[in-house]
This record gives structure tokens, C-alpha cells and sequence, in this order.
């Protein structure tokens, strides 16, 4: 349920801006993607390879499952609790001597470190790989403002060089193979050459003389965190290479970007995290580096620290209660590793720097549903459910896709103008921004209050609709169903169909339509329904059968209780398990480990 | 710190009770802070030895050397360790596992201060010990004591030798957890850097020392 | 036992032949089968499509039906469906704020089973060949499709059934619990990334060489086949209920499997020396009957 107070609009509910945007639809987008033979090779390698590593680290822990509640539970309370967590992290980060400010929308957080860095008198920082700065466009901001921004992180590096776009959120790289790179450090690397070869170990050592340098000399470097602990003020960041340790650690002055949903109440919290992230990401029992620091150390690290807070649409995913949980992602990327749609269409075809089944709800979530460009992404799934089995903070991600279809259905039959008049005046209000910090020219933004009137049914509405109508009575069924010999004998000379129009047509894309069968089973029961002794003859003979064992009472059926680690909407399953007072079935909601569904097995 | 920091501005000030305002009202449903379950183990159930076994092997499969020795043959093992590697020593780090053979620089440069980043690079080793150490899964804590030194130190040379006493050994990340403190920065080390950006495969040694040998002490 | 079939919109227009192999199978079990004569469709299409609004009268509809009519437990041969009617139909009941409904959808679901689940769990059936008699003397192979295994949980009971099929041999296919890529709507408004998809699946059903995939649900296998069909592969689904339907006396050809209508000696009236409804029972020696 998406509300817009219409009293104070502006003050109230504001979306994202920056790199969230589709720039062609999703399946228009995947369409092209998957030409890329060898792009689906390398993806297709690589999430095979992480899937096996992640399935046999999980399967080492006995309280995977403990550990998923506790990290979905303190997820939920850091959203409802999030204003208060907000100023005590404030305050701890403040009285350790760091520096924290605030930045509404990705030009406000561009503004605010480009003013920040040009106070250090310096034209060449360092990053660490970090989803927020690349969210809010931060290099290509600092870029237009003559500051050059080098990406530490081997994979941000390599996507760097090429002048490419991430395609993954913890390798965004992933779409280029151990050939590629070569080709592009040899192109972009000074100093490395003909001796460069394709092992990774090689690439990784070329890597590491490229950077060192840059560790060396460079005093101001930018983060982002993957935790920020209220009741202490400390900042976390988990990493591999070491790279994100010589950013934190050496420069004069750091600088984090942190996304307001980063938060952990308690310090302690990060036993639970510290766990459920590594696992869930590279498949490691635990990453190389994880840094942790509260402000300012005397004598250790950097001598000044500053913190931006940066909202850009979150708190409009918040104001959603069907949505919200999307801001428990810890931005490990299982989903993208499991999810089908990801391996084969890629990264870039979710456009936004969010890819995957988690971009799929946060990307419009941030934006708004309403955000045109953004509005094939919700539907980029086939509703498989591996997203929500693997996801260590639980978050569901099906039934949100859904929530977020219903979204879009309403905009688009205007019972959602409020909310899309928002949207086109915070994206016209991000332009402005944009413009006013860049000093160009704001591109032409649509009217804010322009909101398209025009109704007229879609297909799927058409489709939909009268699908319904039928759908909805066994008599239209019935009914409906006398159609199906015209359709028999029709298409019985050829075999079946190869051609639908319209939209239907994407069905006989890529499949055959079967010839129909002569009658429908309800017409047949009518006239068949009570020959079951003929049948049984039939079928049976003289055969004899061995009795089996009834149900005395039956065991509720699994329709009525989903089990929790694999099913989604496991919140709604415990609702019906309470209101409808079924005593079966709930010791069943873990008797089913995660082998049964092979995915431990892989 | 220096004089020049930028301070917020009202811009940000105001932006901050916008940001905080959006909040409330998304929250205006009064969604209820859930009692957080904390059934996961928090305590091991292993004796002590199993737990050092657990970690020596975890520690090794991430392809950090391990050794066992005695506070008798500790300063061998460092001096075989380090070799001609001009090594870096924390001021606090107990002198006696230092042989004489070592060549050791301490945290001073010429003009009295810390060594730049530069002069660390130029060194060989880092000898450190160590806070807590987690066997499940290969991970050991620095929090910054005076045995462990400022993190540069046991960032920027290649080969950090790492003593674990054995009494800072347990088996759980929670257990672990317990024994460090948020007021110092804190590193957790879990083998060698690592990477595994190239085809999702981990490959060993990127930025942080490529040379990761842990000698626990007991 | 009154056991209320519910056919599923796709199965009674498309399929009915599977429809009529669940009842076989009930029936030489000695249940009587019922069948509700409003029921539709579970809703699925339109929830999973966004169109919760026009999903409430399907949804209505199914409860009604399921509520007019005297049974013990429902059954359908879908895990897709199934899963639908206790995952998704209390949800559209309550985002239109109709909670008298959701509650009565939570009980209509909270007896209506899978037929594997309601074979294994409800009727204690293990032993396909002893118990209900089946045979299919043939290589397959078989997709869990994704609801049944994630949402319902169905875990080994379709493979278990399967594997005591009289000289039935089950080869494991490889990456089973991939999804197909049908995913309802999803297979024309994306049908690249569908197709990507079902590719993969059909190659995976290739190299098992048993070219005959077994499955628990109909729209799965509409889209799998139609695509097999398009792509030039030999590759062909059927059934699960199709199999256990299936015995000696009156076995499914491989050659009849491509023909969806019901099969003609069940569609020809055949005269009755007196029996309605449930009087198989005196045909059946099964223990399963009330």
C-alpha cells in the first residue's frame, strides 16, 4: 500500500534519483543481452561456481536457519525503529569525532563529498567499492568536476578500465572472463604488457602493483559501510583484497556514504551478520577483511572522518509496510547467484545499479512504481522462489514482486496519480539539483502535475478482465469450454499453433500451442462422472490391491502451512496458521531441511 | 585534527530533519520492533583442543600457514619465520618472542613520528599478536593493543607473522564477539587477502599481506 | 472417503485427461470423487499478473464452490495451484478487505491437497505398484516444478510414488530444481528470457536420454512441451497422475500421450449393471475407503 498525504506531499514522501533508472525495458533490454553468447557463458560459469560454494558453507552450520530469524528480526526492528537508531548513531559517530551529514537525494550526497574533497585542496581520491556511491553516480559526478576517482576493488577496477557498467553487486564484473580482463589490463595498465597472462593469480599481482601507488599517496579516500552500529557509532566494512583496509586505513581523511537502512541497533548484532553475509556472498566461511572503526582513532587511521547519511528513497520504500522488508538486504547477492532470470539475461539488463531479484522490487521501490522506466522490472521473474530460499535476512522477494505488480496495475488504471505526481516531481526536483551542482543546463523534465489521463483498457487489462469473468463461474467455464472442438478442428490439420497475435504472441515466440482436446473434463464429467465401476474394471482387471494405510485424521494439508525456509510468504502462513487454529502442521515448518529441495546438494 | 575540516551546513541540517520527518511518517503505522530471536549457538559445546584443531584446519584451508609452538620455542620459530626481512615490532609486543637475529625497526621515523606509508611498504615482515580468535571460521581479531599496533602495521608489509595464544581461542563468532572492543578499531583476518572478482574462483594475495603465518602459542 | 477433485482451470480446459487419471486413481482406491460444478480457477493468473482486484471474484468463486459441496478432503494435480489457494487467496481476500472470506479461504486450503501429498500423507500410498497398481514400463525422468517444491514442500513424495511405478525406471535429472521458465505471464511478457530458460531445461531432459519428463503440473508442462515441440527436440512431458493412472490391464502408450483429450474407451457411455458413484468399492480391495 503506497499512501501519499496530499496535504504536504512534498515533505513527506520522496523517491529516489540517480543510476535506478531503466533506460529500455526489461524484456526489450534482455532480448539484446542474451545474444551475448559470451556474457551468458561467464555468468553462467560463475553463478554455477558460487552456488556449489555457498550450498556447502550453509550446510555447515547447523543454525543457518537461527541465524536467518535473528538477522530478519533485527532488520525489522532497526525499520520501526529507525528515526531514534538514526540520532543515537549520530551522536556516537559525533562524539568519537566524526564529522556526520546529510544528503536527501543522490545530488545532495554528490554535492556535499565534492565539497568535502575539494576542502582537502586535492584532485585524485581513492574508493572503495561501494553500491550507495555507485547508486547516487558519485564517479561520474566528481568526474565532470575534475576530480578522478580510482576504484580500488579488483572487479570495480576492471569495469573501471573497460567503460563498463557493473553488472553484479558483489563481483561487478562478472560478466567479463579471465581473457577479457587480461585484454583490457594490458590495454589500460602501464607497465604491464606482454608478460601479462590470463591466470587470475597474475592479473590479481598486476592489480596490485597498479594500486599500490595510489594507497601510498592519496589522502582522501571515499567508502561506503555494510553496517553502522547505533549504540556505539561503529562503521563496518567487509571486504576481500585488502584494498578496502589501505582506503580506511591510510589516507588523512575518509569519507562514508551510508544508506540510512545500514544501521544495526547493537554491537552485538554484528554476530549474526558477520555470519549470514560471507556465507551468502562469496561462499567463504568468512571474508579475508572485515574493518571495523567508531570515528576517529588517535594515533591509527584516518585523521578525519565524514559521514553522509543518505536517504534517496528510502524512506519512501519504509512507507510501505507490504514492501519495506527490501530495506533488510545486505546487499550479499545469493539471489542473483540462484535466480534463472539473472543467469541468463545478466546485470545490465535490470538497467539500474541494483540488479537481480532484489533490483527487481528495490529499484522500482526506490524510484517509485509509478517511475515509468522502471516499471518492466517487477515483472522480470518467473516467481520460481530461490531468491527467498537463499536470502540470509529473509526478505520476500515474490511476494513483493507481486505487491509491486498490483502497484503498477493501479497506476496504470489511475488509482495511484497521487503517488506518480510525487514521482515526477522528485525526479524533476533531482534534475534541478543535478543541474544546479553541475552548473548545466536541468534537462526538460514532464510537468509534476502532468498526470497521463489517458485509460483506455490495456491488452492485459482486456485479457484479464474477461479471463476473470470466465474464471470466476463453473457455468462460463462450462460454457466457454464448448469452444474447445472448433479449436480441435481447427488446428488438428496442423498440428497445433505456431501464431498468436498481440501480446499473447510472446506465448507462441518461443512455444507451440497443442492441439486442444476434444471436450474439457467438466463437460465429460456431466455425462461420465458416474461410471466409476467401469472405470475401475477397467483399469484394475482382476487385479488385486494391497491396502494402504488411511489417514485416520488427515494431516493438514501443506496448502495451509509453507514451510519456512523455502516457501515465501511465510508471515501470511503464520497468520493462517493462528486465525484458522489448525493444531497440525506446525512442527513441520522445519522438518523439512533444505536438502529436500537440493539446494544444499549442489 | 586538522583545521580545515568541513563542517555540515544548514543546507544539511535541514536536510536532516526532512530526512527524519519522511521516516516518521513512513513509520506511521507504528510497525512493532520484533523480540529478536537469538537461538543460534552462542556457546560452544567442544573442549578446548577440538576447538584449536578446528581452527588450524580452518585457517589452512584458507591457505594462512600454521604452526604450533611453546613459549620456549617461539622466538626459533619467528626468527625462521622472518629470515633477513627488515620486520616491523608493535611497541607493546612482548620482546622476548623476538630473537636477536631478527632485524626490527619500531614505529618511530626520523622525525620522531609514526613511519609514512611509504616506510611501511619498504619493509619486509609484521610481527603482532593477537585479541581473539574464532575456530569456526578462521577468523582472528586485532583490536588495535599495544601488541598489535596501529592497522598499517600489519596492512602494508607482505608477510604478517601472527602469534594466537591459545587462551584466545574459541570456537563461535558470538564468543568471539565478546572479547573485543568497539572503542579501538578492530581487523578481522580470516587467511591471506583474497579475491574473488575473476569467474567467482578465490585466489590468494591482492593488497593485504600475501603471506598470512599464524603461530599459536600454548 | 469424500474426496472433492479440483480439476484447476488449465487441467479441465487443457488437460483432462489428467483430471480423469486422478480420479481413476482415487477411485480404485474405493473414494467416492466429487466435483464441485462452480469451480473456476484458483486465482493465480491474476494475482501473479498484478490484477489482485479482479483475482477477488476467482477467488470467491473457488471458496464457494468448495464450500457448497459435502467433502472430506480436495484434491488437484497441481502443486502450483494448490500452493495458490493457501498462499495467495487469503492475501486477496484481505488487500480487498473481505477477512470473513480470507478466513473461509484459509479453510478450503487447509484441506485441499496435492495428489502426491494427498497420496503419500492422507491415503498411506508408498507403493505405486502394489497399491494402486501402476505400471509404465518406460525411462522418464522428472521436473519438480517450483511451487511444489518451495511452497508446498512436497520434497520426495512424487519421486517416491514414481519409483515404485511397475518397471518404471527414474533417471535424477540434472539442476531439477531449475525453474522451466513458464512463470504464468511471465512466459509472454518476457519469452526471451522464458525461452533462455526452457532451453536450458530441455537440454537437461536431453541428456538424462530418457526423453519423457514426468511432472506435477500441467502449465509447467504446456509450456515445456510446446517449447520441446518448437526447438525440434523429442522431448515430451507427462502427467505424474497419468503414470499412477496407468496399469496392466489398461496401460498409457507412448503414442497416446500427445493427444490431450480424454482417452475414447472412458468417453464412450458403456452400459452400468447398477452402480453409481462409490459403488467401486466392491471392485476395490483397497483399505483406504470410510
Amino acid at each position: 500500500m503506497t499512501v501519499v498525504d496530499l496535504g504536504m506531499p512534498g515533505t513527506r514522501i520522496a523517491y529516489g534519483s540517480g543510476n535506478l533508472y531503466e533506460e529500455t525495458p526489461f524484456p526489450e533490454h534482455a532480448r539484446s543481452e542474451l545474444g551475448n553468447q559470451q556474457m551468458r557463458a561467464n555468468i553462467g560459469h560463475a553463478t554455477h561456481t558460487i552456488r556449489a560454494k555457498r550450498g556447502r558453507v550453509v550446510g555447515e552450520l547447523p543454525d543457518w536457519q537461527d541465524l536467518r530469524d535473528a538477522g530478519s528480526a533485527i532488520k525489522q526492528e532497526v525499520g520501526a525503529r529507525l528515526p531514534e537508531l538514526l540520532e543515537q548513531f549520530e551522536a556516537n559517530v559525533t562524539a568519537r569525532g566524526g564529522i556526520v551529514h546529510w544528503a536527501r537525494n543522490a545530488a545532495e550526497a554528490n554535492r556535499i563529498v565534492t565539497d568535502l574533497v575539494r576542502a582537502k585542496g586535492v584532485d585524485e581520491i581513492i574508493k572503495v567499492k561501494s553500491m550507495a556511491t555507485q547508486e547516487i553516480g558519485l564517479n561520474e559526478h566528481l568526474e565532470g568536476q575534475g576530480i578522478k576517482s580510482h576504484e580500488t576493488d579488483l572487479a570495480e577496477l576492471i569495469v573501471q578500465l573497460g567503460d563498463d557498467k557493473p553488472s553484479h553487486i558483489l563481483v561487478p564484473a562478472i560478466h567479463k572472463n579471465r581473457d577479457e580482463i587480461r585484454e583490457i589490463f594490458s590495454r589500460r595498465m602501464p607497465g604491464t604488457g606482454k608478460t601479462l597472462t590470463n591466470e587470475p593469480a597474475v592479473l590479481a599481482e598486476a592489480a596490485r602493483t597498479y594500486l599500490r601507488e595510489k594507497f601510498l599517496d592519496t589522502t582522501v579516500a571515499v567508502s561506503g559501510a555494510n553496517f553502522g552500529i547505533a549504540e556505539s557509532g561503529t562503521l563496518t566494512v567487509v571486504e576481500s583484497e585488502g584494498n578496502g583496509r589501505m582506503c580506511l586505513t591510510l589516507p588523512k581523511t575518509l569519507i562514508t556514504v551510508m544508506g540510512i537502512e545500514k544501521l544495526l541497533p547493537r554491537f552485538a548484532d554484528l554476530e549474526v551478520f558477520t555470519q549470514l553475509l560471507p556465507r551468502s556472498s562469496t561462499g567463504e566461511r568468512m571474508n579475508p577483511y572485515t574493518s571495523m572503526w567508531t570515528g576517529v582513532a588517535e594515533g591509527d587511521g584516518p585523521e578525519e572522518f565524514h559521514l553522509v547519511l543518505l536517504d534517496n528513497g528510502r524512506s519512501a520504500v519504509l512507507g510501505d509496510p507490504d514492501g519495506r522488508s527490501a530495506l533488510h538486504c545486505i546487499r550479499c547477492s545469493a539471489c542473483l547467484n540462484v535466480c534463472p532470470v539473472y543467469e541468463h539475461a545478466g546485470g545490465h539488463a535490470y538497467g539500474s545499479t541494483y540488479p537481480g531479484p532484489i533490483g527487481a522490487i528495490l529499484s522500482p521501490q526506490l524510484t517509485g512504481v509509478a517511475a515509468e522506466q522502471n516499471n518492466s522490472l517487477p515483472y522480470a521473474s518467473s516467481l520460481c522462489g530461490r531468491c527467498y530460499e537463499v536470502c540470509p535476512v529473509k526478505i520476500d522477494i515474490p511476494s513483493i514482486l507481486v505487491h509491486l505488480r498490483d502497484e503498477d496495475v493501479r497506476t496504470k488504471h489511475g488509482e495511484r496519480d497521487d503517488a506518480a505526481a510525487q514521482q515526477r516531481s522528485t525526479v524533476s526536483a533531482a534534475r534541478e539539483a543535478e543541474a544546479a551542482a553541475t552548473g548545466a543546463q536541468p534537462e526538460p523534465a514532464e510537468h509534476p502535475d502532468r498526470v497521463k489521463k489517458s485509460r483506455v483498457p490495456s491488452e492485459m487489462d482486456v485479457l484479464m478482465k474477461g479471463a476473470g469473468v470466465v474464471m470466476s463461474s463453473g457455468k462460463r467455464m462450462a460454457l466457454a469450454e464448448k469452444a474447445l472442438p472448433l479449436g480441435r478442428g481447427a488446428l488438428k490439420p496442423f498440428g497445433g499453433a505456431k501464431w498468436l497475435p498481440g501480446m499473447v504472441g510472446g506465448w507462441t515466440q518461443e512455444r507451440d500451442i497443442p492441439v486442444p482436446p476434444s471436450q474439457s473434463f467438466r463437460n465429460w464429467w456431466r455425462k461420465h462422472g458416474e461410471e466409476t465401476e467401469q472405470r475401475v474394471a477397467r483399469d484394475l482387471g482382476s487385479t488385486a490391491l494391497a491396502p494402504s494405510g488411511p489417514g485416520e485424521a488427515p494431516s493438514s494439508s501443506l496448502a495451509g502451512h509453507i514451510e519456512e525456509h523455502a516457501g515465501w510468504g511465510a508471515e501470511a502462513q503464520a497468520v493462517i496458521r493462528a486465525r484458522a487454529g489448525q493444531s497440525s502442521g506446525g512442527e513441520s515448518t522445519k522438518s523439512s531441511d533444505a536438502t529436500s529441495t537440493g539446494e544444499e546438494q549442489a | 585534527m586538522s583545521e580545515n575540516v568541513t563542517r555540515p551546513t544548514d543546507r544539511e541540517q535541514d536536510a536532516k530533519a526532512a530526512i527524519l520527518s519522511r521516516i516518521r511518517y513512513a513509520l506511521r503505522d507504528e510497525p512493532a520492533a520484533p523480540e529478536v530471536p537469538r537461538d543460534y549457538r552462542r556457546a560452544s559445546s567442544l573442549d578446548h583442543a577440538e576447538v584449536v584443531d578446528m581452527l588450524e584446519d580452518r585457517l589452512v584451508d584458507y591457505k594462512a600457514n600454521v604452526y604450533r609452538e611453546t613459549g620456549e620455542s617461539l622466538p626459533q620459530r619467528v626468527g625462521q619465520l622472518l629470515g633477513e626481512a627488515v620486520t616491523i615490532v608493535p611497541e607493546g609486543l612482548d620482546e622476548s618472542w623476538i630473537p636477536d637475529s631478527v632485524r626490527t625497526v619500531r614505529d618511530r621515523g626520523d622525525d620522531g613520528g609514526p613511519l609514512t606509508a611509504r616506510e611501511l611498504d619498504g619493509l619486509g615482515a609484521v610481527v603482532t599478536s593477537s585479541t581473539v580468535s574464532c575456530a569456526e571460521t578462521g577468523t582472528i581479531f586485532l583490536n588495535s593493543h599495544p601488541d598489535e599496533g596501529r592497522r598499517a602495521l600489519s596492512l602494508v608489509p607482505d608477510h604478517h607473522v601472527c602469534v594466537v595464544p591459545l587462551d584466545s581461542v574459541v570456537e563461535l563468532i558470538p564468543e568471539a564477539f565478546e572479547r573485543v572492543s568497539h572503542d579501538r578499531p578492530i581487523t578481522m583476518i580470516s587467511g591471506p587477502s583474497a579475491t574473488s572478482d575473476i569467474e567467482l574462483e578465490r585466489v590468494e594475495g591482492v593488497h593485504g599481506p600475501r603471506t598470512l603465518d599464524v603461530i599459536l602459542l600454548g | 472417503m469424500k474426496i472433492a477433485i479440483f480439476a484447476t482451470c488449465i487441467v479441465d480446459a487443457m488437460y483432462p485427461k489428467v483430471a480423469l487419471a486422478t480420479v481413476r486413481i482415487l477411485e480404485r482406491l474405493g473414494h467416492d470423487v466429487v466435483f464441485p460444478a462452480g469451480q473456476g480457477c484458483c486465482s493465480q493468473m491474476h494475482v501473479n499478473s498484478g490484477y489482485i482486484d479482479e483475482a477477488l471474484p476467482v477467488v470467491r468463486n473457488h471458496v464457494e464452490a468448495f464450500t457448497a459441496v459435502d467433502y472430506d478432503v480436495a484434491v488437484a494435480p497441481s502443486g502450483s495451484c494448490v500452493a495458490s489457494l493457501g498462499h495467495q487467496q487469503p492475501m486477496v481476500a484481505r488487500k480487498c478487505g473481505d477477512e470473513g472470506l480470507a478466513r473461509q479461504a484459509e479453510e478450503v486450503a487447509g484441506r485441499t491437497y496435492e495428489l502426491s501429498e494427498l497420496l503419500v500423507d492422507v491415503l498411506g500410498v508408498t507403493d505405486a505398484e502394489k497399491q494402486l497398481g501402476s505400471y509404465f514400463p518406460h525411462r522418464i525422468t522428472y521436473h519438480p516444478s517450483c511451487h511444489g517444491l518451495r511452497l508446498l514442500g512436497l520434497g520426495d513424495r512424487p519421486t517416491t510414488l514414481l519409483s515404485s511405478v511397475e518397471d518404471l525406471e527414474l533417471v535424477e535429472l540434472p539442476d531439477a530444481q531449475e525453474c522451466c521458465g513458464f512463470g504464468g505471464t511471465f512466459s509472454f511478457k518476457n519469452p526471451d528470457v522464458s525461452g533462455a530458460m526452457v532451453d536450458a531445461k530441455i537440454k537437461n531432459i536431453e541428456s538424462t536420454g530418457t526423453g519423457l519428463c514426468a511432472g506435477g503440473d500441467s502449465s509447467c508442462q504446456l509450456h515445456m512441451n510446446g517449447a520441446a515441440r518448437r526447438r525440434g527436440s523429442e522431448v515430451r512431458t507427462v502427467h505424474l497422475a497419468e503414470i499412477l493412472a496407468s496399469t496392466r490391464a489398461n496401460p498409457l502408450e507412448l503414442d497416446q500421450i500427445a493427444d490431450l483429450s480424454i482417452p475414447r474407451v472412458h468417453a464412450t457411455i458403456t452400459p452400468s449393471s447398477a452402480a453409481g458413484p462409490g459403488g467401486a468399492q466392491a471392485a476395490s480391495s483397497a483399505g483406504g475407503a470410510r
